[in-house]
């Protein structure tokens, strides 16, 4: 008799490794990296803000690339369906943590929770298109229809990552412009800090990478029970049609 | 102070969700599971 679960021995060692990342990002974030000179204090939100908006990015990258898989392939695996539909949703949970804490740093630095500048409309408006991939995933319907119906809306939604990234440059923002990923390569950032970024973003991806797993095996399952009931609900019919008959 | 209840409340958001998050797919795969059988589980 085994548990019920989606977890092995490896899904546990990685969990245990999340959970030392974000140990480390606590330690990092809000105790030895030090105080900006412009930002001050608030800078210490950018380890949790950042590494979320780019986990976000290459949830939905993954999901476009999952759907892709799917839908170009010959053999067109569920799995391939399963891992971008949970890549979509931790994705969005991640969305959803990068504007909550970007209104957070926003009420610091700008005085104002929102405001309908270019980066945070356009972040927003991707976080709803991805709602809405995640609704269509629950539209009615056969697991193919459902895989091939959200493939190809995950596919156009990906096309919106590079408009958020490049919404500061391409419009007049108040959000700062990249201080990492800059075009001309310069990295302006002090050594702690980048470090300190670096710890939130692997301890994020760990997080990512154990939520997806387990996300899309409870997919497997649930798919797997859905199937059993239909054709258990199948053979009571036949069953049920044979006695009719008979009768 | 102010700028500490923001700073720490951004982490606790974060990690909070994050936390809600896993412990919901955890309870869902513990419902999925419950009644498969081990052949139907690929991953054990």
């Amino acid at each position: 008799m085994t548990t019920p679960s989606t977890g092995t021995r490896a899904t546990r060692a990685l969990g245990g490794s999340a959970l030392g990342g974000v140990g480390w990002l606590l330690a990092f974030g809000l105790g030895f990296s030090p105080s900006d000179r412009n930002q001050a204090e608030s800078v210490r939100i950018l380890y949790v803000h950042v590494p979320s908006a780019w986990l976000a990015y290459l949830a939905f990258v993954v999901t476009a690339v999952a759907s892709g898989v799917y839908l170009f392939s010959k053999r067109h695996a569920l799995g391939w369906d399963r891992l971008a539909g949970a890549s979509a949703e931790v994705g969005v949970l991640f969305m959803g943590i990068t504007l909550v804490t970007g209104m957070l740093w926003g009420r610091l630095t700008w005085g104002v929770f929102w405001e309908w500048d270019a980066r945070l409309t356009t972040t927003a408006f991707l976080f709803v298109t991805y709602i809405g991939y995640l609704a269509v995933r629950r539209l009615g319907g056969t697991h193919e229809q459902r895989a091939r119906r959200s493939a190809v809306i995950a596919l156009l939604a990906v096309l919106e990552i590079p408009l958020v990234h490049w919404s500061v440059r391409l419009w007049r923002s108040l959000h700062q412009e990249a201080t990492v990923l800059r075009p001309d390569g310069e990295v302006k950032m002090d050594g702690l800090m980048l470090f300190s970024l670096f710890v939130g973003i692997v301890a994020f991806t760990l997080l990512y990478v154990w939520l997806v797993i387990h996300r899309q095996r409870t997919m497997a399952a649930e798919d797997a029970l859905e199937d059993r009931g239909l054709d258990a609900a199948l053979a009571a019919r036949r069953a049920e049609a044979t006695t009719v008959e008979v009768g | 102070m102010e700028d500490a209840g923001f700073i720490v409340g951004s982490y606790a958001v974060a990690l909070g969700a994050i936390a809600v998050y896993a412990w919901r797919v955890l309870a869902r795969a513990r419902r999925a599971t419950a009644d498969l059988p081990e052949d139907a589980k690929p991953w054990t």
